[in-house]
């Protein structure tokens, strides 16, 4: 582990060398050229704001008027009854919607069963195996402006179920 | 769809806040959330001005170039459309290694980047193109192979082995972007089909 966590931290830097070492030796005004690329991420961010600003609104009127947690208490029985922790299914239900919730959820699940214990474990690689793809979707389809998404949201859901199903089994298999 | 699922969370929350008497809380999370999402756009503005500034000395002195070119054969295979020598493919590659080291602040300038690059490709339409949608369909799959967050808050919570999840999460990952790739092919033929 010790090898991971120090490609993790290396890489960014090691990379940023590299590529300064080479710009440099291939005489690119490399200084002017990072200014001319960082103005494209002032408007890109300032793009992305409106997408941002209603997703996430939308989003919180959901959860907060309690109508997320009605749903995942209608559909529970259904989900137990396929073998489906119930501790589980909140997060599950909530990682494709909202990042930040999910990883609240994840911290709550670890701090309440344990990080080591099979809630804990199944919490852990939920998190790490499946990806907030309404965020997805509204950054990258918002920052270049794309209205007509066809398939797209319908293939991350699906992907987001294989995921979460994914982990369930392989840590009942390697921990159950 | 997204017109639908948009209106749809907002309307069935304030429907349901009518009739369970929670219009409090809603009234608040509005506003707070409001303020909050702007915070985190302008949060990323460090992120995308750092990374698209250095990711465009890296196009100028030819690294994304030469990164492309070394794993052209898989990601041809993944992305068809996309003629090979193009800037896309070199962002896409950042993105991919960016999301695998679990860097998710440096993936997603890369991957707006590399939409970008895509968009030009299809001519500038306002339509989804089919590489746009596989690479999205890799992006939310997650492609995380070393969970770094998860790994930071198993520490914190005293974790006797913080990373024993790396496995488990590599498999379920795997599983899920080869998945990915296959609900997405199949949506492809399908709309091709119809046509």
């Amino acid at each position: 582990m010790g090898i991971i966590t120090s490609v993790s931290t290396w890489l960014i830097p090691v990379f940023i060398l590299l590529v300064l070492v080479v710009a440099t030796w291939k005489r690119v005004p490399a200084y002017e050229t990072f200014v001319e690329g960082g103005k494209e991420g002032v408007k890109m961010a300032f793009t992305l704001l409106p997408f941002l600003v209603g997703m996430i609104v939308s989003i919180s009127i959901l959860r907060s008027s309690g109508a997320l947690e009605a749903f995942i208490n209608l559909i529970s029985p259904f989900l137990v009854a396929v073998g489906i922790p119930p501790d589980i299914i909140p997060l599950a239900l909530v990682r494709p919607i909202s990042g930040n919730a999910a990883l609240g959820m994840t911290t709550e699940l670890i701090d309440s069963h344990g990080p080591d214990s099979f809630i804990g474990r199944l919490a852990s690689t939920m998190q790490g195996s499946t990806d907030t793809t309404l965020y997805i979707l509204t950054v990258y389809f918002g920052a270049i402006g794309i209205k007509k998404m066809r398939y797209a949201l319908k293939v991350g859901l699906l992907a987001d179920l294989i995921g979460i199903l994914a982990s369930i089994i392989v840590v009942t298999i390697v921990f159950g | 769809m997204v017109n639908i699922i948009w209106a749809c969370m907002a309307i069935i929350g304030i429907v349901y806040a009518i009739f369970n008497g929670t219009m409090d809380q809603v009234n608040e999370a509005i506003f707070e959330s409001a303020d909050e999402a702007v915070t985190l756009s302008i949060g990323l503005i460090s992120v995308l001005v750092f990374w698209l500034g250095i990711m465009k000395v890296a196009e100028e002195a030819g690294i994304l170039h030469m990164l492309s070119k070394l794993f052209r054969p898989l990601i041809r295979r993944l992305f068809p459309d996309i003629p090979k020598d193009h800037p896309a493919m070199g962002y896409i590659l950042s993105n991919i290694t960016a999301n695998i080291f679990g860097l998710g602040n440096a993936a997603t300038p890369m991957g707006i980047k590399a939409m970008e690059q895509m968009k030009q490709l299809s001519g500038d339409s306002d339509t989804a193109s089919r590489s746009m949608i596989t690479f999205l369909a890799l992006n939310t799959s997650s492609l995380t192979i070393i969970p770094t967050t998860v790994i930071a808050i198993r520490m914190q919570y005293n974790s006797v082995s913080p990373t024993e999840i790396v496995g488990t999460t590599i498999i379920a990952t795997v599983i899920s972007s080869v998945s990915a790739v296959l609900i997405d092919r199949f949506f492809y033929y399908k709309s091709i089909w119809r046509k």
